[in-house]
């Protein structure tokens, strides 16, 4: 069964304070309070969340204790989005998306928060002269990872195994455009500081499957919190992804994966692409600029990443034919269908011709181009700056701002999208009730909303289902109310007035 | 919208649309104007790169997160 594929993308971003010392999570807070000022108070709600189950069945008893700190700083904005402190990083995770392109647009939403973070956070530490800088990167080049996810809403009926041999595949082989590249080798086998490869993660991958996300990371990861109905669904968190600042390269990310998904809840995945070895293979993908290494299907034959990238976007391109053209519209497939076959087609010939889409391709031009001119060794610690600065967050500072990137996206549309959420997804209704009715949302969650009426108990609002609480939907009612009591009565109406035309 | 990203909107290229290869331009046309975007490019690197750099990547240090 095709369920509707809602996705998102969370991510953790580098931190580091200057001209004055102080701990990460307290710069990390420092950030965020900055950033909120006062709709720091309406609090993340905890009661829901359950990041040790597993989609394989079962719940790791040992370690209930939420990964989470309680005391850190948590909010939600106005747009839908989780802004908080995450280990030791700020994290941003973004409102519920129905398309890629949305997908890139609140990601880009997150990027501005971050910056109008940092400008927020200099102003407070103006006497010191001291200033937070953010990242969008996913390793320090010493051994440290932290994490750019993405979720998509999967059917609870589509088998676990199907997603673990066909996602794999993909997860390995995707990295020739997902991959923001990297200076040296972070592994307990290598401290090369010079090779260049395509992932800043792939190091860090040490099991097929499993829960974990701090250590042993999996590349399929199984944790079982749908955020949603758990009868109908589950969501699949994808933890082997680079962090992009190619705007293209984050619209095919998500696209392709969405699309990869629904063709397996619809059964239309071609059987043979069942990588052999996929640990191994995610490592020699990363390395294998040349993109004509062999890799090994179970089927006993060899393909290489962009082969197989190839058969992927034509299946894909083939399932899309025999769909509803409704369908396809209402997620753009066609137009990502588009993009990655562009991809593809550009590093087929000669990579030099998506050096405006991918970042680990056009990182390398910077890299391979600052050496050239200034005539200095591979070992150079300026190249590595260059590694770490292309993902320097400040306008002034940013070299991939500065690299020719291809946008897709509208600077008009981040600034809206940075106070408002998207329309046809249930963040709406999350965005829009703290946005009319801030001193009257008590805590928030993925699916629910805690309300205080001014009278009598506090209200919990379930928000099981990711396409209600759509402007289409509740749109008018919100309009409508006058106060949060007038919205939960006028829903009721509406239910009631449904259930009995239902009926009769 | 605040004055830097006015600014990073005006470096911005072809925003309109998602068709991101310019229609009429071959590939190897398109490859040379980046042969000579990239020296401009790189003035601006040696402007804004990291003055200390040796500095900068020892003390880019970050926890584990996730």
């Amino acid at each position: 069964m095709l369920v509707p594929k809602f996705c998102g993308i969370e991510t953790e971003y580098g931190i580091i304070s200057r001209g004055v010392e102080m701990s990460p999570v307290t710069a990390s807070s420092l950030l965020i309070t900055a950033y909120c000022g006062d709709a720091s108070r309406i609090d993340w709600d905890f009661a829901m969340e359950r990041p040790y189950a597993d989609l394989r069945g079962f719940l790791v008893d040992d370690r209930l204790d939420p990964e989470i700190d309680h005391q850190m700083v948590n909010v939600v904005l106005t747009n839908g989005a989780r802004y908080y402190v995450d280990h030791a990083h700020p994290e941003y995770s973004s409102p519920e998306c129905r398309t890629a392109f949305d997908a890139v647009l609140y990601d880009l939403a997150g990027d501005e928060v971050l910056r109008r973070s940092m400008d927020a956070a200099r102003n407070i530490l103006r006497k010191q002269s001291a200033e937070i800088v953010v990242y969008k990167n996913n390793s320090d080049g010493k051994g440290n990872s932290y994490g750019c996810h993405e979720n998509y809403l999967v059917s609870r009926s589509t088998p676990f195994s199907e997603i673990v041999r066909f996602m794999t595949t993909h997860f390995v082989t995707r990295q020739i455009f997902t991959g923001s590249g990297k200076i040296g080798v972070e592994n307990s086998n290598s401290s090369d500081v010079s090779t260049y490869q395509i992932s800043q993660r792939a190091d860090f991958f040490e099991e097929e499957v499993g829960l974990e996300t701090t250590l042993r990371r999996p590349i399929i990861n199984t944790r079982d919190e749908p955020h949603a109905d758990s009868l109908k669904y589950r969501r699949l968190h994808v933890i082997v992804g680079d962090a992009n600042m190619s705007q293209v390269a984050t619209l095919v990310k998500i696209g392709s994966t969405q699309l990869l998904l629904a063709m397996i809840e619809s059964g239309a995945i071609p059987e043979r692409l069942v990588v052999q070895e996929p640990l191994s293979a995610m490592r020699s993908v990363s390395f294998d600029l040349s993109l004509n290494k062999p890799i090994r299907l179970e089927d006993g034959t060899t393909e290489t990443a962009l082969t197989i990238q190839l058969a992927l976007v034509d299946a894909a391109r083939r399932w899309c034919a025999s769909l509803d053209a409704k369908v396809v519209k209402e997620y753009r497939w066609d137009e990502v269908i588009a993009e990655w076959a562009s991809l593809l087609d550009g590093l087929s010939r000669d990579t030099a011709e998506v050096a405006d889409r991918i970042d680990w391709v056009a990182k390398k031009r910077l890299i391979d181009a600052y050496r050239d001119r200034h005539d200095v060794s591979e070992q150079d610690v300026r190249l590595k700056a260059i590694d770490l600065q292309y993902h320097d967050l400040r306008m002034d500072r940013c070299l991939a701002m500065r690299a020719g990137l291809k946008e897709i996206v509208l600077t008009d549309q981040v600034d809206l999208a940075v106070n408002n959420a998207p329309r046809d997804t249930r963040a709406f209704f999350r965005g829009e009730m703290l946005k009319r009715w801030p001193d009257h949302v008590v805590t928030a969650n993925w699916d629910s909303l805690v309300l205080d009426l001014g009278e009598g108990p506090l209200v919990r609002v379930p928000m099981d289902e990711p396409g209600r609480g759509t402007n289409a939907l509740i749109g008018g009612i919100l309009d409508e109310a006058a106060t949060p009591a007038d919205v939960l009565r006028l829903i009721k109406e509406r239910v009631e007035q449904e259930d009995r035309s239902t009926r009769g | 919208m605040s004055e830097r990203a006015r600014k990073f909107s005006d470096r911005g290229t072809s925003k309109e649309s998602a068709a991101v290869v310019e229609a009429g331009e071959s590939a190897s046309a398109q490859v040379q104007r980046s042969d000579h975007d990239i020296e401009s490019i790189l003035d601006e690197i040696d402007d804004v790169l990291e003055a200390n750099a040796e500095d900068f990547v020892r003390n880019y240090v970050q926890k584990g997160g996730e």
